[in-house]
């Protein structure tokens, strides 16, 4: 009885470490669009996708046949909406995008829309409900976060900097 | 450019430079579940013993209260000599 817990709990192990390793890179590029950090300064990028497969891990048994990638991806995405709508006032500065993101001059809601359609390729419809929001909302935020990321504007030159910049 | 054209070219935009997943993820990943599995476990097995000790308690004040079983009257007096 106990031997073959313990065969089961190895399978068990083996099975995540593949899915971990097939996933974590794609995941991790994903997460990295979301937050707006730079790839290769990434570390709340890192720290939702540790989050978010731990989670996976945990519920690895009564997945059912689901499938763990999809699990995962709407569990990063539902965190990070989240985190989004709570830093969204005072603590704006820590979560403001490095200038070297693909998606530097989206904000944080309209990022993830653009993530989860574009470069996950979700449905419109699952992107509507995972999100709380209505279908033509969606629509008009990827078009308009798409020509964003196209034609992005010219110089976003942060205005806490231009006084100094007149001064001397 | 249409819908479907400009989506392609800014899914490539996103695509371009992918960020490496660092070498102790796993491991990582693994300790906060397990941490994750057992909080759940202590959880249910509180939840549990809350039910036990709730039923234990209700059965033991049922036997000995017995609530099912009608008071004596004492608001009628006794009836004596006639």
């Amino acid at each position: 009885m106990r031997e073959r817990h313990a065969s089961q709990g190895a399978r068990r192990a083996q099975e995540f470490e593949s899915f971990v390793a097939g996933a974590a890179g794609r995941l991790l590029h994903a997460a990295t669009l979301l937050t707006g950090e730079a790839p290769y300064d990434n570390p709340r990028a890192r720290r939702l996708l540790t989050l978010a497969l731990a989670h996976t891990y945990a519920s690895w048994d009564r997945l059912r046949g689901e499938d763990p990638y999809d699990r995962t991806r709407e569990y990063l995405a539902t965190r990070f909406a989240r985190g989004a709508w709570h830093h969204y006032g005072g603590l704006l500065a820590r979560a403001r995008p490095h200038p070297d993101s693909a998606l530097a001059h989206l904000g944080p809601h309209e990022r993830l829309v653009l993530v989860l359609r574009l470069f996950e390729g979700v449905g419109e419809e699952q992107v509507a409900a995972l999100l709380g929001v209505p279908l033509e909302r969606v629509h008009t935020m990827c078009d308009r976060a798409t020509a964003t990321v196209l034609h992005p504007p010219r110089k976003p030159a942060p205005p806490a900097a231009e006084p100094e910049v007149a001064a001397s | 450019m249409n819908r479907l054209e400009r989506e392609a070219a800014a899914r490539r935009i996103m695509e371009r430079v992918q960020p490496v997943p660092p070498p102790d993820l796993y491991e990582d990943v693994v300790r906060r579940g397990s941490r994750l599995l057992r909080r759940r476990t202590a959880v249910r097995r509180l939840l549990w013993l809350l039910l036990v000790a709730g039923l234990v308690a209700f059965t033991v004040w049922a036997l000995t209260v017995q609530p099912w079983v009608e008071p004596p009257s004492d608001t009628t007096p006794p009836l004596t000599d006639w």
